[in-house]
């Protein structure tokens, strides 16, 4: 009985949700604004014919600096489980 | 690995870091970049490390300059973006662009046959990033291939 319950309900939630979600139409009117901008404005701006390059290193650096970190981050977990290589001392268990 | 092998990777490895930084270096013209180049130089290193022996590789393929490599680059993408405040300007402001001089000759809009000397400091962050990953990724091989060389030499003393 209860489990035929909570089955009612999620599927009452599920479609509401649908009743909600389905008739949205996405993408549509198109915001391209932003992308107008960019394109009309990015090589006297920034020099770069590469608009994906302008993208990512001037108008959004801070992406590429956090992506950046990220990776440096990733070097160094691997160093952590390696650690013997670089000849510090070895850590010893017990 | 065999006498062919070595001799393939002789020939290709200044192939590869030629065409790698060729990506890096024209990452503001053609499609490619910092990321892209800096995989395509560490492709070559570990051609060199399959190829070779880790032993003899690891004499010149350093893991210490590979480290070096990789703090320089991080490190030279943000002293590079800090500059701006010596201008005056916001934090990644693109103070190089069109000014004349270093990466400055201004770009027309629309459609151009491209000049390598233009970007502002866009070639100099897809150095320092290509410099990055170049160091990272070896840092990484070589991090794993010293992993598996230990458990090899552990397991020969065991048995």
């Amino acid at each position: 009985m209860k489990k035929e319950l909570i089955a009612v309900v999620l599927l009452a939630i599920l479609v509401a949700l649908a009743a909600v979600v389905l008739p949205l139409r996405f993408g549509s009117p198109m915001k391209s604004d932003m992308d107008d901008y960019f394109l009309r404005y990015g090589q006297e701006q920034t020099g770069t014919n590469n608009q994906c390059t302008s993208v990512t290193f001037d108008y959004r650096g801070f992406d590429t600096l956090g992506e950046s970190t990220v990776f440096f981050c990733a070097v160094i977990g691997v160093g952590l489980m390696f650690r013997r290589m670089t000849g510090g001392e070895e850590i010893e268990d017990e | 690995m065999s006498k062919l092998v070595r001799f393939a990777a002789d020939i290709l490895y200044p192939v590869v870091l030629i065409f790698g930084l060729y990506v890096v270096a024209h990452g503001h013209i053609t499609p490619g970049g910092g990321f892209q180049g800096g995989a395509v130089i560490a492709t070559g290193v570990a051609l060199v490390i399959v190829a070779y022996s880790y032993k003899e590789a690891s004499a010149w393929i350093t893991g210490s300059g590979s480290m070096a490599r990789e703090v320089i680059g991080l490190m030279g993408f943000i002293g590079t973006a800090l500059i701006a405040f010596f201008f005056g300007m916001p934090f990644f402001y693109n103070y190089l662009a069109g000014q004349g001089g270093l990466f400055g000759v201004p770009v027309a809009f629309g459609p151009n046959p491209g000049e390598l000397n233009t970007g502002g400091f866009v070639p100099l962050m897809n150095f320092s990033v290509g410099i990055e990953v170049w160091g990272g990724f070896s840092l990484v091989i070589l991090y794993l291939l010293s992993g598996l060389l230990r458990r090899r030499n552990g397991e020969e003393e065991e048995s």
